[in-house]
């Protein structure tokens, strides 16, 4: 089983690095098993390619606006995953949708794949994140988790 | 009647354009080219520690994460006059050679083919005959019959589906698609075959770079990879030799595939070489150097004027006073506004980043590129200004590649193509071409070098920077894929004051300067054929041919209840 945890966006526009951070902070605080691989992505796309292909799982940890309050989590699975890279629009997405369509006629998409969300409250420039999405992360984390061991796999917090 | 043409975004490219166009009797008349995000990431780096900008600077871009990074070390150690390590300057190129030859197969196959080809129509396509007139082109290993028949059954398959997927922006039918299916089935092939390619490339940039996709080897004063013969945990003679066989798999596929490609579609298309001529004075800065200080090269760089090759002046060290006198920024048209007004234009060590947003105003400022001009005039950089200044200068390799892609055009195109061809929308896809099939030799030979030099003994790879107190001014310059790019930092005490990127898009895609004079894509645009002004395909050819990239630009400016994507076009 090959399973990748990727955040992606940019960090030096504040919450829009929030997917990077969290992936930081999973590999900081939990044990993870060897299958599991996690990418820092930024906002690279077919640079990727590679290491994305013919997964079993593809967990995507991002920034969303999804129009709800600042902070609000979201958890994106199934038929949700392409419409989410299709409607919103970033720097980033836009390469990693690429990846993802690239893979699809390449048969070596990823067989699952989640994408877990915030929504931002500012995408000013600046590489912290804001008070209130930095107060997330942990739950952010935790839903990254959720994911991983609803795939079957052993994850442990650090002691 | 005049009609105004507003693309917005302009798709297939890494970052948010919009481009406007009034056309009038078939042709376009007046153009602007707008960067759509604001890019702040200056003054972030304002008060930091100068050995940390590089990792900072990386993060501007996805798609030139490496070009920024090893631009930044390179400003910082010009402020200090840090030597650098010749097996730091091999690590460092081989880095960049890679990453700017992955960067220009995407490019052409995967970002701008959908330009020239039509995916559909290679469903019509004769297998046999588009494997045989692919044969008669090159002897590639992957041009058989059979693997002709594979893809097209796939596409089939693909194109039943009802989805297009990676495909879907594309203009399918549309008048200006001149090529026959078979031919459309060709470019098919190799697209996929491009694919798998690409991923040699990024793996030499990952072992060398000690990361993906961001690499962690990078120091002011050389690299952290520690050089060893035997050692697992670094970079050892094993991996060089891995290194070797994938850039002799690129090698095969640019040389034999990418090149060969685009003479064909360039020759189909020679209309293309009378469209998107524009400006032809072309800058580009010498790169892939050779020694310790930066004065000694592989690939030479300079400055041509009106696209004449006798009129070259070299820029020949790092830190050359002809490039760093020569630079300077103007804000009239862009949304910043500077201090001592906005119709002067500034150097960038005095560089200001204070945004001033209007709306779009035709005659006023509208776009958050700033006006970048050398000696006071607009430029025209990347591959095409690279291969110019190369072939002015007399480099052999060049001169090869760029004779031979020529010669094919004119052999296939029954008619001699010469180098006033270059000039031109389908000329700017040629240099990129020509000028990967040379960054290929150069590859090649940094491998050489650097396994030449360990076995004399030198295994070093950095030299520690001192900071010294009071101010240090430095630039870095690096013939990036899409052009000359610099970063210029004042450092004060050990941290940095000031710090400006002038990013090769920045050159191209300028909005009027503070003479009103238009930038490289504006000017490239004008009296371009627009068929259809609903579906401006022709236009998109010529600002794709740039490889446009306006991440360095990154800030979405929508606002949740004003829907960013008003596409008025694909």
């Amino acid at each position: 089983m090959r399973v990748v945890v990727l955040g992606i966006g940019n960090i030096l526009l504040s919450d829009e690095g929030v997917g990077v951070r969290a992936v930081e902070r999973l590999e900081e605080e939990y044990h993870l098993p060897p299958e599991v691989e996690v990418i820092d992505g930024g906002t690279c796309g077919m640079e990727m390619l590679d290491q994305l292909e013919s997964l079993d799982a593809l967990v995507v940890v991002d920034c969303v606006r999804h129009g709800k309050a600042p902070g609000t989590p979201i958890l994106l699975k199934g038929d949700e995953v392409p419409v989410f890279f299709k409607t919103k629009l970033s720097p980033h997405q836009v390469s990693l949708s690429d990846v993802l369509a690239s893979l699809e006629f390449e048969d070596r998409a990823p067989k699952y794949a989640s994408i877990v969300g915030i929504q931002p409250a500012s995408l000013d420039t600046g590489m912290e994140l804001t008070p209130e999405i930095a107060a997330k992360v942990p739950e952010l984390v935790a839903m990254a988790v959720a994911e991983l061991r609803g795939l079957g796999l052993k994850v442990e917090e650090k002691a | 009647m005049s009609k105004r043409v507003t693309i917005d975004p302009v798709t297939r490219i890494e970052g948010h354009l919009r481009v406007d166009v009034e056309v009038d009797g078939g042709r376009v008349k007046k153009a602007w080219a707008s960067g759509q995000m604001w890019r702040g990431v200056e003054n972030i780096l304002v008060g930091r520690d100068p050995r940390d900008a590089w990792a900072i600077t990386q993060r501007i871009c996805g798609v030139c994460t490496t070009v920024h990074a090893i631009t930044s070390v390179r400003a910082v150690e010009n402020a200090l006059q840090l030597e650098v390590p010749v097996n730091a300057q091999y690590i460092r190129n081989m880095i960049m050679l890679a990453h700017a030859t992955h960067d220009h197969i995407v490019h052409f196959y995967h970002l701008s083919a959908l330009d020239w080809v039509d995916v559909v129509s290679a469903l019509k396509a004769d297998p046999k005959k588009a494997a045989t007139l692919a044969q008669s082109l090159s002897n590639w290993n992957g041009n058989s019959e059979a693997e002709f028949k594979k893809v097209q059954e796939k596409l089939k398959g693909f194109v039943g589906t009802g989805q297009l997927g990676i495909f879907t922006n594309g203009y399918w039918g549309h008048p200006a698609m001149k090529l026959t299916p078979e031919v459309n089935l060709l470019a098919v092939v190799h697209y996929l075959q491009a694919l798998e390619v690409q991923r040699y490339a990024n793996k030499i940039v990952s072992i060398l770079g000690s990361k993906s996709p961001h690499i962690q080897n990078l120091a002011v004063g050389g690299v952290a990879n520690p050089l060893s013969v035997d050692s697992q945990s670094v970079l050892t003679i094993e991996r060089l030799l891995a290194v070797k066989e994938w850039i002799e798999k690129l090698d095969d596929f640019v040389k034999n595939v990418y090149l060969v490609d685009v003479a064909a579609i360039g020759a189909f298309y020679a209309d293309w070489t009378k469209v998107g001529k524009g400006i032809t004075d072309y800058l580009c800065v010498p790169d892939v150097p050779l020694d310790s200080k930066g004065t000694q090269f592989a690939l030479p760089g300079g400055y041509i004027e009106g696209g004449k090759l006798e009129s070259y002046k070299p820029i020949k060290t790092f830190g050359d006073k002809y490039f760093t006198d020569g630079v300077s920024e103007a804000v009239k048209h862009s949304w910043y506004e500077y201090g001592a007004g906005d119709e002067k234009s500034l150097h960038p060590y005095q560089g200001e980043t204070k945004p001033k947003y209007t709306d779009f105003q035709d005659n006023g400022k509208y776009s958050w590129l700033k006006s970048p001009t050398f000696y006071g005039k607009p430029m025209q950089v990347g591959p095409l200004a690279r291969v110019l200044n190369m072939l002015a200068a007399g480099h052999e390799p060049t001169k090869k590649y760029a004779t031979g892609a020529l010669d094919l055009v004119s052999q296939i195109a029954g008619t001699k193509v010469g180098l006033d061809a270059m000039h031109s929308t389908i000329g700017r896809h040629a240099a990129r071409a020509v000028g990967c099939a040379v960054q290929m030799d150069e590859l090649k030979n940094q491998w050489d070098l650097l396994l030449a030099n360990m076995a004399k003994g030198d295994l070093k790879t950095f030299n520690k920077p001192t900071f010294p107190k009071g101010e240090q001014m430095g630039v870095g310059f690096h013939e990036a894929p899409r052009g000359v790019l610099s970063h210029w930092v004042v450092i004060d005490s050990g941290k940095i004051k000031n710090y400006q990127c002038v990013v090769p898009t920045t050159w191209n895609a300028a909005p009027r300067n503070e003479k009103d004079a238009p930038g490289a894509y504006e000017a490239c645009l004008l009296d371009n054929p627009v068929a259809d002004p609903e579906k401006p395909l022709e236009v998109l050819r010529t600002v794709h041919s740039f490889d446009p990239c306006l991440a360095c630009a990154v800030h979405v400016v929508d606002k949740e209840d004003n829907p960013v994507v008003t596409v008025k076009a694909v």
